[in-house]
């Protein structure tokens, strides 16, 4: 291993680290969007609509993020529809992510007896009220473990981009690899910077995973 | 829309084909997986304190290293370090084990300390010995808790075996690939076509797995 290398290395793979961490920090954000949307959904049985969202969560937790992307990138453009490469990256782990965190927050969502809600209706309370006072504290500190795991789960999904030429650490290092057959330098700082990129997040998860911790009515 | 490529000549038995080749490296590394997993959960559960920590370290190491750069680490960090050649298929399996592995262990630890050590002591006052409370009393348990845990993992395994086409494995993807290459000129857009039919095989194969494990948890509930 040269150090000489590695330090000529070290702006490529700082470029892909930032991009990486954005497009994966995006994608998340819209799958929490999503999963909620979808989750609430899935909650109140609105009619149609939980339907739909029950095919794509089927459909997006039974499939890998490989081809989703390669459907997505690939695949549309053939009937038309064309996106950007990053566009691409975040849709596909937005979708991908959404129906895993809509898992996550629906299953904190059934864990609170029904029971909770018919008192709260029966001392006045409004939807609203049961909702914001009653439901989601309690549901939310239950979906926070799930969340996490999918918070990290997705992060290291964000590898698979290097698959539609996503300029991404993987990438990177692939390239690298094929340029100039540094191997071990190339590695060596993948390494380093998904540690960089996934260390904090294991951490900090462990940490909110505590904080979280509601105690459920009666315990 | 690029669907009729499918059906044109031989091309669909090659997309399953080239299913099956992927199919093959989850199954033995499911199988490799399933086997060591158990075997290191129990050594998890099992109170040394050197051991546990080794398997602490391992078990963090898989949880935050991408398998595709454990793939990369693998097949091209190994073939420069030691100079020999290894194969994908070798790699894909090394790997998808290494990870499976660490998953199930973690799975089977959490059940074996999730069973109450009064159920032990209760078994021994009832005279039973050390096989009969394994056999009668803490392995039907388990079973009931790990079995949909671990199907579960079966299809995250399977969905993760289509990273072996980025190290060169000719699995659906990458015939998938070909078959859009070769029908360029006459079908411009299978594109649509192709993907989208690999994208339906892929659920095809999940979803009744993941149904299984739904259903197995929802009838030993509790």
């Amino acid at each position: 291993m040269s150090l000489e290398v590695i330090e000529n290395y070290l702006p490529m793979f700082g470029d892909a680290f930032l991009l990486t961490v954005k497009i994966g920090w995006i994608g998340i954000v819209l799958a929490f969007v999503l999963g909620i949307g979808c989750a609430f959904a899935l909650y109140y049985k609105v009619p149609f609509l939980s339907f739909i969202v029950k095919c794509y969560i089927e459909l997006f937790r039974n499939t890998p993020l490989l081809v989703q992307l390669f459907f997505i990138y690939y695949g549309l453009p053939a009937v038309g529809i064309r996106i950007s490469v990053q566009v691409c990256g975040i849709l596909g782990l937005g979708l991908l992510g959404g129906s895993y965190m809509a898992e996550s927050i629906r299953s904190g969502l059934d864990a609170v007896p029904l029971i909770q809600t018919e008192s709260a209706l029966s001392l006045g309370m409004t939807k609203w009220q049961i909702f914001r006072l009653i439901i989601w504290p309690q549901a939310f500190g239950m979906s926070v473990p799930g969340l996490v795991a999918n918070v990290i789960f997705l992060l290291k999904e964000t590898s698979v981009f290097s698959a539609i030429s996503l300029m991404d650490l993987m990438f990177t290092a692939k390239d690298l690899i094929g340029l100039h057959y540094n191997t071990t330098e190339s590695l060596f700082l993948l390494v380093l910077f998904y540690i960089l990129m996934l260390l904090p997040v294991s951490f900090a998860g462990s940490y909110i995973e505590k904080k979280a911790r509601f105690g459920m009515f009666g315990e | 829309m690029g669907i009729e490529v499918i059906f044109k000549g031989k091309n669909l038995l090659r997309l399953l084909e080239g299913l099956g080749a992927a199919m093959k490296i989850s199954l033995i590394s499911v199988i490799i997986s399933i086997v060591l997993g158990i075997v290191l959960g129990m050594l998890m559960a099992s109170k040394r304190p050197m051991i546990n920590l080794i398997l602490r370290i391992y078990l963090e190491i898989v949880r935050i290293m991408p398998q595709m750069v454990l793939l990369f680490i693998v097949f091209f960090g190994f073939t420069k370090l030691t100079g020999l050649n290894l194969s994908a298929e070798t790699a894909a399996l090394i790997v998808f084990s290494f990870w499976g592995s660490a998953e199930m262990a973690d799975l089977v630890r959490g059940c074996l300390i999730s069973i109450p050590p009064i159920q032990y002591e209760s078994s021994q006052a009832l005279g039973l010995s050390r096989i009969q409370t394994y056999i009668y009393v803490i392995i039907p348990q388990i079973v009931r808790r790990l079995l949909p845990l671990s199907i579960n993992l079966i299809t995250r395994m399977i969905k993760t075996t289509s990273l072996v086409m980025m190290i060169g494995i000719v699995e659906v993807l990458k015939v998938g690939q070909q078959i859009i290459e070769a029908n360029r000129k006459s079908a411009p857009n299978a594109a649509f076509g192709v993907f989208a039919v690999i994208f339906l095989l892929y659920f095809l194969v999940c979803w009744p797995i993941s149904c299984l494990s739904k259903y197995l948890e929802k009838k030993w509930a509790n």
